[in-house]
C-alpha cells in the first residue's frame, strides 16, 4: 500500500501527514501526531472516547479514515484550554469529580463542547440524549450531566 | 487497498466498474469502517465519493426534495423546510447511533447497507421516496423498495452508485412519523420499526395511506392490507385494531436475543397504532 500525503487543520494549525489507505483518523492523531487525547475504547463507534469535532460536527475519530481529513478542519481535545487556562467544561469536570479513571473525559469533553456551541442551554435530558455515545463505567454520568449543566451557566454569563 | 476521492461522478463510476477489484463506496463510513476492523475484511478500493459536486446537498424542487448521498443525518434535521414536510423520515434518520454517528451517517448507506433494522428504509418507503442511480449504462430511478433484497444484499449491479434519494413533494394534509422498538432508550438497533405516511381528505378521513414494516423480515415490506385498515377511516378503534392485526399478521421476523417472534410480531401491531396516531395528527386530523 502506498502512503497518501495530507494537508489539514489541528486545533488552528495547519498539519501534513503521511497515512495509509486504511488507516483511521484516530491513529493518525496518536500514532502519528503524537495527540494522544483521543482514546481508542472500542474502535467501533460505540464508546465515543475517540470524540474529535470536524468541520463543526462531533465524530468518532476512529470511523474516519485519515485520508478523509484532508482540507477539513479537526478540533481535538488538545485544543481545549487556552495555554495553562482551561476551558469551562474542563474546569467544571475537575470541580464537579466527573470523572475517575479518566479514559472517556476527552470524549466526554469533546462532545459537550459541541452541545453547547450549539445549544448553549440544554436541558437534562438534551444532555443526556446528546451524550449517549459517549460511555462511562465509573461515575454513573450523573456529576458528568451537573457539570455540563454547571459550565453551560458560567458560558451564559450565569453565576455558578 | 487504494483510497480514492474522484470529484465527478464519472470517476466513481469508472473506478468503480473496474471488474478486478473489489470494491466499496465510502461516504459516511459508519458501517464501512466498523467492517473494515475486522481482520477478515478485504478490499481492494475504497472510492470516497464525499469530494463529488451536490453529494452533500439537501436541494428542494418543484417536485420535492433531492438528498445527496453524502447528506449526514444531522444535516437533514437542521434542514427546516425538510423537517417541515417529511418529519417522519428526519426522525428516523436521527435514531441511527449517537450523536456522533449522526454527523456522519447517510440514509444511502443506511439503505446501501441493506440491514434488515435500518431504521431510515421503513420511513423513507412509506414516503414513496426512490432513488437516483448513476451506472456505466447511464442512470436510472428506481422505488426504495426495490434496493434491499436481501440482509447485506442490494440490487445494484457492480459500478452502479446511489446519488442521491428522490423524495416527492408531500400531498396536502399528509403526516409521516416512524417508531421503533429498541431494549435501551438509545444506541440500539430496531426489533421493530414501523414508517406511516398518511394523507387525508378535507373531512379529516384518512385517503391514502403507506404502512412500512422494518426488522420483521429479511427486507423492508409495504403493508398494503394494513393501509386498507386505515383508509376510509378517521382512526377510530375498529380501524386501529385491524391495522395492528395487518401489520403483526405481514410481519414474518426471526428469533434472535433481542426479540422472539411472537414479541416482535406483536410489538409491530402496536407501534402501528402509536404511529398511525401521530402521522394522523401531523396531517391535521383530529
Amino acid at each position: 500500500m502506498s502512503s497518501i500525503a495530507v494537508a489539514t487543520t489541528i486545533n488552528d494549525d495547519d498539519v501534513e501527514f503521511l497515512c495509509q489507505p486504511d488507516e483511521t483518523l484516530l491513529d493518525v492523531l496518536r500514532n502519528r501526531l503524537g495527540l494522544m487525547g483521543a482514546k481508542e475504547g472500542c474502535g467501533t463507534g460505540d464508546c465515543g472516547a475517540c470524540s474529535v469535532i470536524m468541520d463543526g460536527r462531533l465524530v468518532c475519530a476512529c470511523l474516519v479514515l485519515g485520508a478523509e481529513a484532508q482540507g477539513r478542519t479537526i478540533e481535538t481535545i488538545e485544543g481545549m484550554a487556552t495555554g495553562s487556562e482551561l476551558h469551562p467544561l474542563q474546569r467544571k469536570f475537575i470541580e464537579h469529580a466527573a470523572l475517575q479513571c479518566g479514559i472517556c473525559t476527552p470524549g466526554f469533553l469533546m462532545a459537550a463542547k459541541a452541545l453547547l456551541a450549539t445549544n448553549p442551554n440544554p436541558t437534562e435530558t438534551e444532555i443526556r440524549f446528546w451524550l449517549a455515545g459517549n460511555l462511562c463505567r465509573c461515575t454513573g454520568y450523573d456529576k458528568i450531566i451537573r457539570a455540563v449543566q454547571d459550565a453551560a451557566a458560567e458560558m451564559r454569563g450565569e453565576i455558578s | 487497498m487504494r483510497y480514492e476521492r474522484p470529484e465527478t461522478i464519472e470517476a466513481a463510476i469508472a473506478l468503480l466498474a473496474d471488474a478486478e477489484a473489489k470494491s466499496f463506496v465510502l461516504a459516511g463510513g459508519t458501517d464501512l469502517l466498523v467492517r473494515m476492523q475486522n481482520d477478515t475484511f478485504e478490499a481492494d478500493l475504497i472510492v470516497d465519493i464525499k469530494s463529488i459536486e451536490g453529494m452533500d446537498a439537501v436541494t428542494q424542487t418543484d417536485d420535492g426534495f433531492l438528498i445527496g448521498a453524502a447528506v449526514s443525518a444531522a444535516a437533514l434535521s437542521e434542514n427546516a423546510a425538510l423537517v417541515a414536510e417529511w418529519p417522519g423520515v428526519v426522525e428516523a434518520a436521527n435514531l441511527i447511533g449517537s450523536t456522533q454517528i449522526q454527523g456522519r451517517c447517510t440514509m444511502v448507506g443506511n439503505l446501501c447497507n441493506a440491514s434488515p433494522a435500518a431504521d431510515s428504509v421503513p420511513a423513507l418507503v412509506a414516503a414513496d421516496a426512490r432513488v437516483r442511480i448513476a451506472g456505466p449504462d447511464g442512470s436510472r430511478e428506481v422505488a426504495i423498495l426495490d434496493i434491499p433484497t436481501y440482509p447485506g444484499k442490494t440490487s445494484l449491479t457492480k459500478g452502479e452508485i446511489i446519488v442521491a434519494i428522490v423524495l416527492p413533494k408531500a400531498a396536502t394534509r399528509s403526516g409521516d412519523a416512524y417508531l421503533r422498538f429498541t431494549p435501551r432508550t438509545e444506541m440500539d438497533i430496531a426489533v421493530v420499526g414501523v414508517g406511516i405516511n398518511l394523507t387525508l381528505d378535507e373531512g379529516g378521513v384518512v385517503a391514502a395511506a403507506r404502512i412500512a414494516l422494518g426488522a420483521v423480515g429479511p427486507t423492508v415490506s409495504l403493508v398494503e392490507e394494513a393501509a386498507k385498515a386505515l383508509i376510509g377511516s378517521k382512526l377510530d378503534q375498529a380501524a386501529l385494531d385491524a391495522l395492528a392485526s395487518a401489520c403483526s399478521a405481514a410481519s414474518n421476523p426471526i428469533d434472535d436475543k433481542r426479540g422472539t417472534i411472537a414479541f416482535r410480531k406483536q410489538v409491530a401491531g402496536v407501534l402501528a397504532r402509536r404511529v398511525a396516531q401521530t402521522a394522523y395528527t401531523r396531517a391535521g386530523g383530529k
